[in-house]
Order: C-alpha cells, then structure tokens, then sequence
C-alpha cells in the first residue's frame, strides 16, 4: 500500500510543505526572490543561509546518533572555533585560519571519541564534559571580550556570494554532498548503521566498532567547527558566551525529525538536514509573522510533536494514519 | 505436615501446558506436578522450556493452551503479581528487589506499616527482624539491601515471598552466584520451608546440589517433558541421558556416513590455550573438511572454548597456529582476517542487526573484512544475497526484508551466509539449531555436513547429543571449564558421551562457584 510513496522521508516533505504553507499565508511575501549585484535575496534564501549552522552540525550529529551515542558539545565547540578563527582573522590568511579553526574541531572530536569509544563512557556524559568546558575554553580563547575582526576573507566566507547564493548555503550544501560520498560511497555507511544498531554483532561480525564510534565523533567535531567559524564570519566576531548557544538541541532536533532513532542504527543525512531546514523555515516564519518571538518555542514544539507522532512506528507512519482515520470512518 | 496438609497431595498442578513463539514450540503439551513440602527439582538444557514454563505458569507469558491449579483450584494469572496472589512466588538468579532501599522497606515494600498515613519505620524494622530471624539470619535491618551479599539478597527475596503468603515457591538458578557456604544456608532454609508444606521448584544446573536437595525431579527437553523421576532411584548418566540425548538405540544407526575419511591437513591448531578463570587451557587440532564437536553441559566451557578459538575472547597463554603458522587472536576482526567465521548462540544479541535488511547483514562480515575502502557495489551485494537466499533457501526469499522480522531458523541461515560470504576456513557454531523449527533443523544439520565436504573445517556446539554424534568427526567433551577428553571415529557414541560428562569428577568439581 506504501508501493506510490517514498519509503522515507514523506513525513518530512509533508511537514515542509505545510510549513511553507503556512509562512505564505502570515508573509505573503515569502515566495518572493529578487537578484541584487548578483546576489539572491528573499525570505526563502534567509531560511536557508540561516539554517546553515544546524544543518551543519546535524551533518555530524545524524553519523553519531547512528551509532547510538550523542554529543551536546557541538554548540561548545562552535563557540571555541569561532573564537580561534576570530582571533587569528586580522593576523593570518585564511587557509591558516580555517585549518586552526577546524584542526581545533578535530581534536575536540577526538576527545569525545576517546572518552565514549576508548574509554566507554556513556555519550551523554562524556560529551557534556565538553559542552561545559568548551565555553570556558572559547571565553579564554577571546579573554572574555567579543573579539571583532574585519579580515575581507573571512567576512566574505559569512556574507558573500557564489553564482547567487550565499556562501554558507553553498558550503553546507558541499559538506552534505562531500559527507555523503564518504559515507555512502565507502562502506562507512553500512557499518555505521550495524554499528548502531547492534554493536555487540557488529564487533562479532568483525567491524572494528570503536574506529567507527571515534571516526564519527571526529565528523561532527569538524562539523561543528565549520559552523563556528561561518556563525563567527557572519557577525564579523565571536562571541563566547552566546555563539552556537543550544543550537545542540536545534541539530539532535533536526536529526530526529530527518527520521533517525536515538536508539542508533539506521540514518539518512538529507533528511537531517531537512530537519535542519524545518527548524529554520518555522523560526523564520514565526518572525516574519510578527509575533513576538517566545512563540517560537511553542509552535516548534508542537510541529517537532507532530513530525515524530507522523514517523511514530505504533501509529505505522502517515500510511497507518490514514488507515486509522479510514476505519473508525466506517 | 505440620498444617494439616497431606504431604502426597499434590499442591501444584500443571496440565498440558504448549507455547509457541511464532513457528517455534517453546512448550508442548508440559505436565508438571509439585507436591505440599516436596523440592521438585526442574531440569534441563538452554532452551528445554524451563524458563517458559516458569512465566507461563506464573502469568509473565500468556499460554496457548493447558491448566494450572493450585490446590485442586484452577488459576489463570495475566501477571507475576496476580501469580503471587494465588500463591506462587517466583525468586529469580537476578533478585528483584531494590538495592537502595534498607532491608525491611524491601520486606514490606508496597505493605508498609501504616499509622495516620506515616510508615511505622520502628514496628517495621522490629518484624522485619522478626522474620528474617525465622530464616537464622541476624542483620542490621536498616541498612540498605544492596549492601549485603547476593545470598542475604536472596534471603530477603525468599523471605519477602514466603511472608506474602506464598505456598509455591519457585527459585530459578538460586545458586548460582552462591558460594559454598551461602549454598548451605539456603538448603537449610528451602528444608525448612518444605518442612512448613511449602513446595519448592528448585531450578538448577548443578546437578550434585540438585541430588543434595531435591525430592523428585522432572526433566524437559526442546520444549518436551522428559520425565518424572524420584531422585533417590535416579542414577545421574540416566539423568544426563534424559537431558541431553534420546535413547542410545536410535541414534547409533544414524552415525553411518561419517568417519571414513583419509587424514586431512590442519586447518587450525591450539596448544595450550585458555584463559584464567574461563577455560583451562587446552589442545586442539581443526582439520580441513572435518566436523569437531563440543559436548558437555551448560556452563561447561563450551561456548567460552568457541569464542577463545574464533579470537572473540583473548587468551592469556598458549600459542594459536592458523595452516601451521603462530597467529595472535585478539579480536574478532583477527579472526575474520585469519579465515573465521562464528555463529554465536545468542542470535538476537550477538547476531543479527535486525534492522538491517537480510542483504545487508549478509555481506556485513565480508565488508568488515575488506574494509572500508573496498565497498561492495550495490550490484555485488545484490548478487550475493541472492546468492545465498537461493542457496540456504532463506525464506521469504526477499533480500530488502528487515532480518528482524525472519523466523529464528532463518535468521540463523542468514548469519550462515554472512560467514560464507566470507569464504571461511574455520566456522564456528555454537547451538546452531537452538530455538529452530523441526524442518530448519534437519536442513541445517545436512548444511553442515556439506560445507564439511567442500572443505571447510567445522567446529559445532550443540546439547543435542543425538545431533552432535551424527555430524562429528571428533568429538570434546567438557566438563567444568576443562576439556577432558576427545572421542574419535567408533568411539563417537552418545553413550561415551554421557559417560564421561557424568564421570565421577563431576561431582566434586561442580561444588563451590559456577
């Protein structure tokens, strides 16, 4: 009965489109695009560059939470990357700043990896480590200033434009293609979801588990990173205190929504960034709308709700919906 | 006795009990009978059904068909809970109590000592005291339960069960974690209960304690009651045949196509291998297109020898020789990459990723062996599944099923193909038809006496003694983590077998510690 329909994914598209509905009726504008010194501007390009950021990071977090772990350290090391990409702006290039920018990323992954695959520490606590100190790592990083910078370069890598699109919309969409020819094109996928989902046959069957566990971590690590550096580049500075501030929750959210169980084991990276999209299509939405933006909790509260109870597999996805509301029809 | 009640009566009546688990029997047609004061001793391999009709009787799983009646009084309990209203209580190796609590809120939990809405903490402790003296047990009562040792646990557990009033007592594999000494006071207490006409069922695999405690014995087998017997006039190799083999007539004629053979080239050796406090070291010879079998009772060191050879487990002396020359088994993936494959008991836990598809969780060993680098091509993997679906007559033939929602016989034909995909030299199975349809059975038994034609060397764990001799070339037997001798050619016979699991060094060895 499910033959017509995509077998993944329809709940996502459906919730998308509703939303996107919605934002045309409260901004009538939303649709709108126009091109300026060659550049596209529009409420649909804000979702997307805004987006940029979780979408990102649940690049990375969709790879982990496949294995079954978790890492709430991502916005932590956002603000750490930010931080170093920031300070280093005004005196280097910026082949050497993203290197620092994303090799610091890359250790933090590390970190976490060691701490769940080497050390087996439980992924919630063994990341929370980091999401507490990582920002009292980045206010050491700026000495608790806002650090500003006005490096051409960098500022370009948050606000300019390749063929009309803006900078980060581009790099994201590189980093979802890039994540899923590795994934996808090794067998990294494959073991990745037997990884998650059951570990213990996995290690049986040969897979070399922990290599697995810490290869994820250190994506997400430089994930996050990235989207540091492109949160910091935007604001022309970084700011420790509040850069990639809960925007851990926004990306396990996008994860979830995209359809990935946190019990592990099977994934897909486009949905999880268009759970990513998702989040953003509703915030920016709900601030076009003009309602004060406390609503922004509740209404994305209540779509996360309904997006889950669609994938929820006691109600058997949308199919079983429809089934349900066509028998207590008759 | 003491109560009035008639000791041959019987307290405990289970009539025709059957369930099933999908296409699997896990019960036929079960009687059981215990009696007011008797220890009833419940005996039988993994997967015999104890278990099963443990929860079946006491409402954990709903029956398919059958009675239980408790003193001539039919029950139908939907719960552990209502279980112990009509009598039985169940203490199982894993105390159900609550580790945090003090001893005497876990004696009273749920019927706490009221006064004016506030738990009466002194009148508590002062019957918890009370009760557990009656047990010869003098502990401080407010202390928290997990601070005392597992037999005071249990204790507690039994105590909390005979003070709720239960007539039935059922103590699943109580000893388990038991020394020698708590082992003692526990028998004084379940005497002493039996002598209050309280009837206990005594699950075990210990079988010296069962012959030190037990009044009757009834023994299961794949699902089936074996038999009744009263423990005095039970020898122990009639007991150890009625739990591990059929009647030495009929499987004789079976062994027909084995054993002749020319000598083949080593495909695996083992000298001196084991590890401290799981298998004694061992010797060990694998052959090409030979089939060793791994015979002896639970907890004898069998599946711990299989995860040692295949380098899931890591020993820490001896010297392991793949075609003659010293490998170093430190994980599985040395195994994979030395030519091992293995099939491990528990096929849910350790087996199947049952979310992935039966395609994928074919090709998984061999993508783990080629590494990352070298991914099958979706075509390639296609083809392989196909392959083995065909070739195994996997069923429903359909690659892109989830393997979670296979039968269990299935399931264990798909993580055959994983290991063949591999194109192993050594596969290891441990209880390879565990838990698997009659027919699955008899086609996985000619499986593996085909794989051994081709070549592969084979080594295979099974209870099934009637099986075992009917596919080995060779035959180890196990007795207490020990290897303790290997049956070869004419020697192969489940009577030889048995003899020497029951040997007299069992009886002796089996004390103290599993």
């Amino acid at each position: 009965m499910t033959a017509l329909l995509p077998r993944r994914g329809l709940a996502q598209i459906l919730a998308l489109i509703v939303i996107l509905a919605v934002d045309r009726v409260v901004s009538p504008q939303f649709f709108d695009l126009r091109l300026q010194d060659g550049r596209l501007f529009g409420s649909l390009i804000d979702v997307l560059n805004r987006g940029t950021p979780v979408a990102l990071l649940s690049l990375g977090m969709v790879l982990v939470i496949a294995t079954r772990g978790i890492d709430l350290s991502v916005g932590a090391v956002m603000a750490i990357c930010g931080a170093i990409a920031a300070s280093l702006a005004d005196s280097h290039g910026l082949p050497v700043v993203l290197a620092a920018a994303l090799g610091a990323g890359l250790v933090c992954g590390l970190w976490n990896g060691f701490l769940v695959a080497v050390l087996g520490m439980q992924p919630i606590v063994a990341t929370l480590i980091l999401m507490v100190a990582g920002r009292g790592i980045a206010q050491l990083i700026t000495e608790g200033r806002i650090v500003t910078f006005s490096s051409p370069d960098l500022v370009w890598l948050g606000n300019g434009s390749v063929l009309g699109l803006p900078v980060p919309v581009v790099i994201a969409l590189g980093m979802l293609i890039l994540t899923g020819a590795v994934v996808r094109g090794s067998a990294l996928g494959l073991l990745i979801e037997a990884t998650g989902g059951n570990a213990r046959a996995s290690e049986l069957a040969g897979v070399g588990t922990r290599a697995m566990i810490l290869s994820v971590y250190v994506w997400c690590g430089v994930c996050a990173a990235l989207a540091g550096v492109i949160a910091a580049a935007d604001i022309m500075g970084a700011d420790a205190n509040n850069a990639g501030l809960w925007l851990e929750l926004d990306a396990i959210l996008a994860v979830v929504i995209g359809g990935t169980s946190l019990f592990g084991g099977r994934f897909s990276l486009v949905l999880a960034v268009f759970g990513a999209l998702i989040i953003q299509t509703m915030n920016t939405g709900i601030l076009l709308s003009g309602y004060p933006p406390e609503f922004n909790l509740l209404v994305k509260a209540v779509v996360v709700l309904a997006v889950l109870l669609l994938q929820s597999p006691k109600l058997s996805g949308v199919a079983g919906i429809a089934a349900r509301l066509r028998r207590t029809k008759a | 006795m003491q109560n009035s009640l008639d000791p041959a009566a019987s307290l405990l009546e289970v009539r025709g009990i059957s369930k099933s688990f999908g296409a699997v029997h896990a019960l036929q047609q079960v009687d059981f009978t215990l009696r007011a004061g008797e220890i009833h001793a419940l005996l039988g391999e993994n997967g015999a059904g104890k278990s099963t009709l443990i929860k079946v009787v006491t409402g954990v799983f709903p029956r398919d068909a059958g009675i239980v009646r408790i003193s001539g009084e039919e029950i139908a309990p939907r719960s552990a809970k209502a279980a112990l209203g009509a009598g039985i209580a169940t203490v199982y190796q894993e105390v159900n109590l609550l580790p945090n609590l003090s001893v005497a809120q876990n004696l009273f939990l749920d019927r706490q000592p009221m006064r004016f809405g506030i738990v009466r903490e002194r009148e508590m402790r002062r019957r918890a005291k009370a009760l557990l003296a009656d047990f010869g047990l003098d502990i401080d009562v407010a202390a928290p339960l997990g601070n005392y040792s597992v037999a005071v646990q249990h204790v507690t557990a039994i105590a909390r069960a005979v003070d709720l009033s239960a007539r039935v007592l059922i103590l699943d594999e109580p000893t388990a974690s038991l020394d020698r000494h708590e082992v003692e006071i526990l028998f004084g207490i379940m005497r002493q209960l039996a002598g209050r006409g309280i009837g206990i069922v005594f699950v075990s695999h210990f079988l010296d304690q069962v012959y030190e405690i037990s009044d009757r014995i009834t023994v299961l087998r794949n699902g089936r009651l074996v038999g009744e017997r009263e423990t005095a006039s039970l020898p122990r190799l009639e007991l150890i045949r009625m739990m591990l083999g059929r009647e030495l007539a009929e499987t004789t004629s079976e062994r027909a196509s084995v054993g002749e053979h020319t000598v083949r080239d080593v495909c695996a050796s083992y000298e001196g291998y084991g590890k401290a406090g799981y298998v004694a070291p061992f010797n060990l010879e694998l052959r090409h297109g030979e089939v060793v079998g791994l015979a002896g009772l639970l907890g004898s060191g069998r599946t711990e020898t299989a995860r040692l050879v295949f380098g899931a487990e890591r020993a820490d002396c001896g010297q392991a020789r793949v075609e003659g020359a010293p490998v170093r088994l430190q994980s599985p993936r040395d195994g994979v990459r030395h030519g091992f494959g293995y099939c491990p008991e528990e096929r849910k836990t350790d087996g199947i990723v049952a979310e992935l598809t039966v395609r994928e969780n074919i090709v998984l060993a061999l993508q783990a062996k080629r590494g990352l680098h070298r991914p099958l091509s979706r075509r390639e993997q296609d083809e392989i599944a196909r392959r083995y679906v065909k070739m195994l007559d996997i069923r429903p033939a359909d690659p892109e099923r989830p393997v979670g929602l296979l039968s269990g016989g299935n399931q264990q034909k798909v993580l055959l193909a994983r290991w063949l995909a591999t194109s192993p030299r050594l596969l290891v199975l441990d209880e390879p038809t565990r838990g698997i349809d009659v027919g699955a059975h008899a086609e996985i038994i000619r499986l593996i006496r085909e794989l051994c034609d081709d070549g592969l060397s084979l080594l295979v764990i099974s209870s099934e003694l009637d099986e075992i001799v009917t596919y080995s070339d060779r035959v180890v037997v196990l007795r207490d983590r020990a290897h303790v001798e290997e049956l070869a050619g004419e020697a192969v016979d489940v009577g030889n077998i048995l003899a020497v699991i029951a040997a007299d060094g069992a009886v002796t060895a089996h004390e103290g510690r599993a």
